[in-house]
C-alpha cells in the first residue's frame, strides 16, 4: 500500500473485538501427552509422501494435500492451494463497486447470496447507505435459505466422503434443488445470483415467491428428520467420525477459525448474535454448540443449525413487510463513495466472511480484500489430521467445509 | 443392538425407492430433452437487443450506441462502434454491436444500466454447435430480436417496460407540444386566446 494514501483514522466497521466473548482465556496446550511431531529430516526414508489432489473427487475442489505417511498414518500434511486463483482482489481494484458484485457470487460459489450480502454490507458502511426494512427481511430470508442449502450439501458430501456412494448426497441435492428453484425465480440465476445491491436488493420478490418459500421452509423439517434417521444413528458414521479430527477450543481461537467449526469446538461465537447485523436481533433463534470438536460434532452442529434456520425462516416469512426494496438515495452508475475504509462481515454458512474496502474517492476501490472463512479454517488442517489415517483426512477435510473458490479467490 | 441404525437407514432408503414410483416429491428427475425443463420468468442467460417493428429490424433497434453497457460490463464482453454520418455527427444507432458469449457471465448489469430498455436478458441455453468457435461471437444481427419475443419470455417485465415507454413517449410529446405552443405564442406576440384554425 502506498505510504502517501491518507485514510481517515476512524474507519467504518473497524472496531475492537467484541467483549461479548464468553470463553475463558485460551489455556496453554497440553504438551505432556503423546503427540506426533511433523517429520522434517532425511533420516526417515521409510515414510511415503503422497500427493492427494488436486485431481481428486474427495477434495472438494482443486485442492492438494501433500501427506507424508508412515504406513497409513499421517505424520505430516502440507495443504497446497492456489489452483483456482482468479485474481479476484486485484480485479476488484480494476472494476467499479457494482461490477465486482457478480464476481463475489463466484467466491463461495455455493452460497452466492451471503457473499453478495457481505459485500453490500461493506459498501453500505463505506458509503453510509441505509437499507429499507423489506430488503433487510429479504436478505435474512435468503441468507437462511443459503445456510440451509450449504449445510444440506455438506451433510451429503460428508456421507459421500465416508463412502456412502451418492445416495445421501442425492437426497441432499433433491432438497437443494427446491431452494435453487426459489433463487432462480427471484434473481434469475440458480447459483450466480448477483442479487444484492448497495442499499437493498435488485428487484422485489415476484408474486407467489414468498408462498413458495414458505412451502419449502415447511417441508424442510420432514426432510431433516428423514436425513437424521438415515445418518445420525448410523453405526458406521459414528465409528468413522467420532473422535476423529478433534479441534480444541484454544487452538480454534488462536487459528482464527470461525463458523460451525468454532462452535463445534465449544466456543460461543456466532456473528448473528455478536454483531447483530441486519435484522437478526428481531428473530428468536438459538445457536448450537458442540462439546468435543470432532467431525461428528461438526456434522451434528450443522444439522441443528439447519433446524434453527428453518425457525428463523418461518418467523421472517411471516413478518416480512411490504415496501420498497432499494434505498432511493442509492445510485447504480457513478457511485463514488467518500475516501475511507470499511469492513463488513456476516456469519456465512462456512464462517465469518468479510470484505475490507478502502476507497480513495474514485469509482473503483483502492484496496479490496476478502476475508474468506474457508481459507482461514484450512490453516489448522495439519493439526487435525496428524495421527489419523488417509481415509480420516478425507473426512476431516469434508467436515471443515471448504470451497476452493473462496480459498483461492 | 448393534446394527439398528443401519437397518433404520435401509428402511428410509426403501421408503424413498418405493415412494419414487407414486410420490412426486420423491421423484424429481425431469426426462430432458423429451420433457422440457421448465424455466421461470426471471431466468436469464445471455442478453439480446430489442427492435420494435418486425418489418425493419435494424432500423427500429432501440439501442442508440450510448456505450453505457460496454463500460459497465464487468468482464467487458460488449464491443460497440457507433454509427457516424458523413458530417461526423453520431446517428443514434450502433454500426457494430458484438457480444462475446464465451466471456459473458449473464450478470445482467448491462440490462440494469441501459437507459433505453434496448438490451434485455434472453433465456437460451441450448446453444451447442458443431464447430468449435461457431456462435461464440454474436453480432448485431444475431442479437436483435423483436419485442414480441420479449413479451413471450418475460411477460410481466415486458408489460411494465412497454407501459413505461408509452408513458415516456406521451410525456415527451406533450412537452414538445407545450414548447411549440409557447414558442408560437411568443413569436406572434398575440394573446393565448386565439380561435383554433379551421381544420387544425
Amino acid at each position: 500500500m502506498r505510504a502517501d494514501l491518507n485514510v481517515p483514522a476512524a474507519g467504518n466497521g473497524i472496531a475492537a473485538p467484541p467483549e461479548a466473548f464468553s470463553v475463558d482465556p485460551p489455556a496453554p496446550f497440553d504438551s505432556t501427552g503423546p503427540r506426533i511431531r511433523p517429520v522434517r529430516d532425511e533420516f526417515h526414508g521409510d515414510l511415503l509422501e503422497v500427493s492427494m489432489g488436486p485431481h481428486h473427487p474427495s477434495t472438494h475442489g482443486v485442492f492438494r494435500m501433500v501427506v507424508t505417511l508412515d504406513g497409513e498414518t499421517i505424520v505430516k500434511l502440507k495443504p497446497v492451494f492456489g489452483y483456482l486463483h482468479r485474481n479476484h482482489e486485484k480485479l476488484g481494484e480494476a472494476t467499479t463497486y457494482l461490477s465486482s458484485m457478480p464476481y463475489t457470487d463466484r467466491l463461495d460459489y455455493f452460497c452466492a447470496m451471503t457473499n453478495n450480502w457481505a459485500y453490500a454490507l461493506a459498501v453500505e458502511k463505506l458509503a453510509g447507505l441505509s437499507v429499507p426494512p423489506r430488503a433487510e427481511y429479504l436478505r435474512v430470508i435468503l441468507a437462511e435459505l443459503t445456510r440451509l442449502l450449504n449445510h444440506t450439501c455438506l451433510a451429503g458430501f460428508l456421507l459421500q466422503d465416508c463412502g456412502a456412494s451418492g445416495t445421501p448426497l442425492m437426497y441432499a441435492f433433491r432438497e437443494r434443488e427446491k431452494i435453487l428453484d426459489l433463487f432462480e425465480a427471484l434473481s434469475g440465476s440458480r447459483m450466480m445470483c448477483n442479487f444484492q445491491r448497495f442499499g437493498g436488493c435488485r428487484v422485489d420478490a415476484p408474486t407467489g415467491w414468498l408462498d413458495a418459500a414458505r412451502r419449502v421452509a415447511e417441508g424442510y423439517p420432514r426432510f431433516l428428520d428423514e436425513f437424521e434417521g438415515l445418518i445420525t444413528g448410523n453405526e458406521i458414521v459414528m465409528a468413522r467420525t467420532q473422535g476423529v479430527g478433534r479441534l480444541p477450543a484454544a487452538l480454534a481461537i488462536s487459528a482464527g477459525v470461525t463458523g460451525p467449526m468454532l462452535r463445534a469446538a465449544g466456543v460461543a461465537y456466532d456473528l448473528r448474535k455478536v454483531d447483530g447485523y441486519g435484522y437478526y436481533p428481531r428473530f428468536d433463534f438459538r445457536v448450537p454448540f458442540g462439546g468435543d470438536g470432532d467431525t461428528y460434532d461438526r456434522y451434528m452442529i450443522r444439522i441443528l443449525e439447519m433446524r434453527e434456520s428453518v425457525a428463523i425462516l418461518q418467523q421472517a416469512l411471516r413478518d416480512v413487510p411490504a415496501g420498497p426494496v432499494m434505498d432511493p438515495k442509492a445510485r447504480l452508475r457513478g457511485f463514488r463513495p467518500k475516501p475511507g475504509e470499511a469492513y463488513g462481515r456476516i456469519e456465512g454458512p462456512k464462517g465469518e466472511i468479510g470484505f475490507y474496502l478502502i476507497s480513495d474517492g474514485g469509482p473503483n476501490p483502492y484496496r479490496y480484500r476478502v476475508r474468506a472463512p474457508s481459507f482461514v479454517n484450512l490453516t489448522i488442517l495439519e493439526d487435525l489430521c496428524l495421527g489419523h489415517t488417509v481415509a480420516d483426512a478425507v473426512i476431516i477435510l469434508g467436515s471443515i467445509d471448504i470451497v476452493l473458490g473462496e480459498v483461492d479467490r | 443392538m448393534l446394527g439398528t441404525g443401519i437397518v433404520q437407514g435401509f428402511a428410509i432408503t426403501a421408503r424413498n425407492f418405493v415412494g419414487s414410483f407414486h410420490d412426486p416429491a420423491r421423484f424429481v428427475t425431469v426426462q430432458y430433452p423429451e420433457e422440457p425443463a421448465p424455466v421461470t420468468e426471471n431466468y436469464r442467460n445471455f442478453p439480446f437487443l430489442i427492435y420494435d417493428a418486425e418489418d425493419d429490424p435494424m432500423g427500429t433497434l432501440r439501442c442508440v450506441a450510448c456505450r453505457i453497457c460496454e463500460k459497465e460490463c464487468p468482464p467487458q464482453c460488449i464491443y460497440i462502434v457507433p454509427d457516424i454520418d458523413e458530417k461526423g455527427k453520431p446517428r443514434k444507432h450502433p454500426r457494430v454491436f458484438d457480444l462475446d458469449v464465451s466471456v459473458c457471465m449473464s450478470c445482467q448489469i448491462c440490462v440494469e444500466v441501459c437507459p433505453f430498455d434496448a438490451i434485455k436478458m434472453d433465456q437460451v441455453f441450448a446453444l451447442a454447435a458443431t464447430d468449435r468457435f461457431d456462435g461464440l461471437l454474436q453480432r448485431k444481427e444475431q442479437l436483435a430480436k423483436p419485442n414480441r419475443y420479449f413479451h413471450q419470455i418475460h411477460p410481466a417485465e415486458a408489460a411494465e417496460v412497454d407501459a413505461r415507454l408509452v408513458g415516456e413517449r406521451t410525456q415527451a410529446e406533450e412537452k414538445a407540444r407545450a414548447m411549440a405552443a409557447a414558442k408560437l405564442a411568443a413569436a406572434t406576440g398575440a394573446s393565448a386566446a386565439q380561435p383554433p384554425l379551421p381544420g387544425a
